[in-house]
C-alpha cells in the first residue's frame, strides 16, 4: 500500500544516481515536487545520470512526469542518461510520459500596461457604439416580425402570447399591489410629516396625486417588471441559445424573433400599461389610508381633494409612457438574451447587463418624456 | 476489509432504481473485479446512465446496497459518498465540462481541489494529460463552448483521469470519436488499467472497445444484468436480447471473426 515516497541522490564524481522510492502517486504530490525540486541544483551540475526505479511502488502520471521532469532537465544539456528498473507494469504509462508536453507553447508576450489600458477603454467605447446598433437591430426585426402578422394574422404566436400575458401581467399583480401601496403610504407618511410644520397638511394629497399618477406609478412598476420579467427572458433566452435550441428553430424555419422574441415583448407592451393603472391605484389607496389614520383626513375630503388637484392629464401622462417603457425592457432584455455565449458565466453576466441596462432605459426615457410633456404643456 | 473487499471494486445487489411509478433497475446485481474493464451495453434508453448515476450516489436507490471499494454508497450524496468520490472519476455522457473554466482549467480543478502543487506543475500536468487523450496544449485554452463534440469527450475524460483515481465510470467514451481517436483512447485505458490498476467501469455502444479493451461485458436488459463474462461468452449467449444485440445486422457487418 501506500509509503512515503524518498528520492535518493548520490553523487560519484560526475555522475549523479537518483533513486526514487516509495508511492509516487498524486496523492503525495506536494512532498513529490519538494522531493524533485531539492534534486535540480545536483542535476545541473552532474555530467550524466542515473535513475534505479527498483524500490518504485507505485507510480501515476504525477510521478511519472516528476521523474521525467528530472531526466529531460539533464537530457537539455546532453548528459549521457541511463534509467534502470522500470517495472513492467510502468512501462507503459513511463513511455506514454515521454511522448508528451514536448513542445512548450510559446509562454504569452508581456504587454505593455497603457497599452492594455488604452485598447480597454477603445473596445467599451466600440462596444456601446455596438450596444446602440444591437438594439435598433432588434427594434427593425421586431417591426419586420409585426407586420408579417398585420398581413398574416395567423402567424401570431396566440398561445405563446396568452402564456406570456399571464406570467409577466397576472402572476405580478400581487408583488406590485404591495410595493405600490407600500411606496404611496411612505410618500403621504413623509408628506404629513413634513409639510404639517408649515400647516400644509392638505396639500398632500396634490402631491401624492400627480407624483404617482405622473411619475412614480409608472416608473415603480417598469424597474419591478424589469426586474421581475426582463431577467427572466434574458435567462431563458440565454439558456435557449447556450444549449443550440435558437439554432434549431431557425434551420426548421422558423424566426426566432417571430417565435420566440414578439410574443414576449408584446406580453410586455400590454401587461406594463395595465399593471401601472392597477400600481397607481394601489399607491392612491396607500395614501388615502395615512392620511386618513395619520393625518387625520377622511376619505371624502380625500377623494374631493384629489378631485381638484389631478386632472386626467396627469394619469394620461403616466399612461402614456408605460407601452414605450415596456418596449425598451423588452428588446434590452431578449437582445442581451441573444448575446449569451457558451458559459454559464455569461448568462449570469447577460442577466445583470440586462435588468441594469433596462433600468437605466426606463429612467433615461421617462427624463425625455419629461422634457417632452413639459415642452407641449401637458 | 475482508476478503471481497479485496477482490472487488464494486458491489451491487438487489439494486431497485425508478422514477415515480416507473421502474428503471429492477432487482439488480453486478460485481465489479479490481484492475477490470467492465463494458456495460444496454439498449438506449434502457438504464446504463441511470445505473451509473446510483453507483457514484447522484441518484437515490429505492433498495439494494452499494458498495464502492468497501465502502458502502448512501443513498443520497452524504459525507461517506463524497469520501468515497475522492477515489473515482467520472466522465459524464454529456461531459459536464464547467463552462465557465478552459478545457486546461476543467483539468486541473481536481488537482488544486486536492493537491498542493506549484502553479508550473499544475501547468504541465494539465498538458501531459491533454496530450494523453489526444489533444494539442493549445487545445487547452478553449472554453467547452468552443470544443467539438468528440474534443469536449476528451478533455471530460482527461479531468476524470486528473488525479489518477482508482475507479472511472465513463458514460459512452467513445460515441462522438473518429475511429482513429476511439482506438488511440481504447490503447490509453488499456495502459493505465496495466499501470495504476485502474478499475473502469465503462457504458459503450462501441463493439471494437468491447472486443479489445473490456475483460468482462455485462448486459443490461429490463433493468438486469441479462448476461456477463468475456466477450467470447456474450457472442453466445442465448439471452434473446443479447443475441440481437451481439448478431443483428450491424454488428455482424462489424463482427471480428472473435468466436
Ligand atoms: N431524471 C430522470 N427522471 C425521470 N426519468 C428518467 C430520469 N433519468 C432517466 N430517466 C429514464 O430512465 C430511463 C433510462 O435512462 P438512461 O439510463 O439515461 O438510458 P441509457 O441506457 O440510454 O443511458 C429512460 O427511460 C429515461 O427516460
Ligand atoms: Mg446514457
Amino acid at each position: 500500500m501506500a509509503t512515503a515516497p524518498q528520492l535518493t541522490a548520490t553523487s560519484a564524481g560526475d555522475v549523479l544516481e537518483l533513486r526514487p522510492s516509495g508511492s509516487w502517486i498524486a496523492a503525495n504530490g506536494s512532498d513529490l515536487e519538494t522531493l524533485s525540486n531539492a534534486v535540480m541544483p545536483q542535476l545541473e551540475q552532474a555530467k550524466s545520470l542515473k535513475m534505479d526505479m527498483r524500490g518504485v511502488s507505485e507510480l501515476d502520471t504525477l510521478g511519472a512526469w516528476l521523474l521525467e521532469k528530472l531526466s529531460r532537465r539533464a537530457a537539455s544539456h546532453d548528459h549521457p542518461i541511463e534509467i534502470i528498473g522500470i517495472s513492467e507494469n510502468n512501462a507503459g504509462l513511463i513511455e506514454e510520459i515521454r511522448q508528451v508536453n514536448r513542445h512548450n507553447p510559446p509562454p504569452p508576450r508581456p504587454r505593455n500596461p497603457i497599452v492594455t489600458k488604452v485598447e480597454e477603454i477603445g473596445r467599451s467605447a466600440w462596444g456601446s457604439s455596438e450596444d446602440v446598433g444591437v438594439f435598433l437591430q432588434m427594434l427593425g426585426s421586431l417591426c419586420v416580425a409585426l407586420l408579417g402578422i398585420v398581413r398574416k394574422p395567423r402567424s401570431l404566436r396566440l398561445t405563446s402570447l396568452v402564456y406570456q400575458l399571464y406570467r409577466v401581467g397576472w402572476q405580478a399583480i400581487p408583488i406590485i399591489l404591495l410595493i405600490t401601496f407600500l411606496i404611496g403610504a411612505i410618500i403621504a407618511q413623509q408628506g404629513i410629516f413634513h409639510f404639517r410644520k408649515f400647516g400644509a397638511d392638505s396639500y398632500v394629497v396634490d402631491m401624492v396625486g400627480i407624483l404617482v399618477l405622473r411619475e412614480l406609478g409608472v416608473l415603480i412598476v417598469a424597474i419591478m417588471v424589469a426586474g421581475r420579467s426582463g431577467s427572466a427572458y434574458t435567462a431563458e433566452l440565454g439558456s435557449m441559445k447556450m444549449r443550440e435550441e435558437i439554432d434549431a428553430l431557425s434551420t426548421m424555419g422558423l424566426d426566432p424573433v417571430v417565435v420566440l422574441i414578439l410574443p414576449r415583448v408584446l406580453a410586455l407592451v400590454a401587461a406594463l400599461p395595465i399593471l401601472t393603472f392597477i400600481g397607481s391605484m394601489a399607491a392612491l389607496y396607500g395614501g388615502g389610508l395615512v392620511a386618513w389614520f395619520y393625518g387625520g383626513m377622511g376619505p371624502s375630503i380625500f377623494i374631493a381633494r384629489l378631485h381638484d388637484a389631478v386632472s386626467v392629464t396627469h394619469f394620461e401622462v403616466g399612461m402614456i409612457k408605460a407601452p414605450f417603457m415596456a418596449l425598451v425592457i423588452g428588446i434590452v432584455a431578449c437582445s442581451e438574451g441573444l448575446r449569451v455565449k457558451g458559459s454559464a458565466e455569461s448568462l449570469g453576466k447577460q442577466t445583470t447587463t440586462s435588468v441594469v441596462k433596462s433600468i437605466f432605459l426606463v429612467i433615461v426615457l421617462d427624463g425625455l418624456f419629461a422634457v417632452f410633456f413639459a415642452s407641449i404643456g401637458m | 476489509m475482508d476478503q471481497s473487499a479485496e477482490q472487488f471494486a464494486i458491489r451491487v445487489s438487489g439494486l431497485v432504481v425508478g422514477f415515480g411509478r416507473r421502474v428503471v433497475i429492477d432487482h439488480l446485481t453486478l460485481d465489479v473485479r479490481r484492475g477490470e474493464i467492465l463494458g456495460l451495453v444496454g439498449a438506449s434508453g434502457g438504464g446504463k446512465s441511470v445505473l451509473m448515476r446510483t453507483i457514484i450516489g447522484l441518484i437515490p436507490r429505492q433498495g439494494g446496497e452499494i458498495e464502492v471499494m468497501g465502502t458502502g454508497i448512501g443513498s443520497t450524496f452524504d459525507r461517506r459518498t463524497q469520501a468515497a468520490a475522492g477515489r473515482w472519476g467520472v466522465l459524464f455522457q454529456q461531459g459536464a465540462l464547467f463552462s465557465s473554466l478552459t478545457a486546461r482549467q476543467n483539468i486541473q480543478f481536481p488537482l488544486r481541489e486536492n493537491l498542493a502543487l506549484s502553479d508550473a506543475l499544475l501547468d504541465e500536468i494539465a498538458t501531459a494529460k491533454l496530450e494523453m487523450v489526444g489533444l494539442t496544449p493549445e487545445d487547452g485554452d478553449k472554453f467547452p463552448s468552443e470544443l467539438s463534440g468528440g474534443m469536449t469527450k476528451r478533455v471530460a475524460l482527461a479531468r476524470a483521469l486528473a488525479l489518477d483515481p482508482a475507479i472511472v465510470f465513463l458514460d459512452e467514451p467513445t460515441s462522438g470519436l473518429d475511429p482513429i481517436a476511439a482506438g488511440d483512447f481504447d490503447t490509453l485505458i488499456k495502459t493505465l488499467q496495466k499501470t495504476l490498476g485502474l478499475t473502469v467501469f465503462m457504458v459503450t455502444h462501441d463493439l471494437a472497445s468491447l472486443n479489445t479493451v473490456c475483460d468482462r461485458v455485462a448486459a443490461l436488459a429490463d433493468g438486469k444484468i441479462v448476461a456477463i463474462g468475456p466477450m467470447r461468452d456474450l457472442l453466445r449467449s442465448e439471452h434473446p436480447w443479447v443475441r440481437a444485440y451481439f448478431h443483428g445486422k450491424r454488428s455482424l457487418m462489424l463482427q471480428p471473426k472473435a468466436s
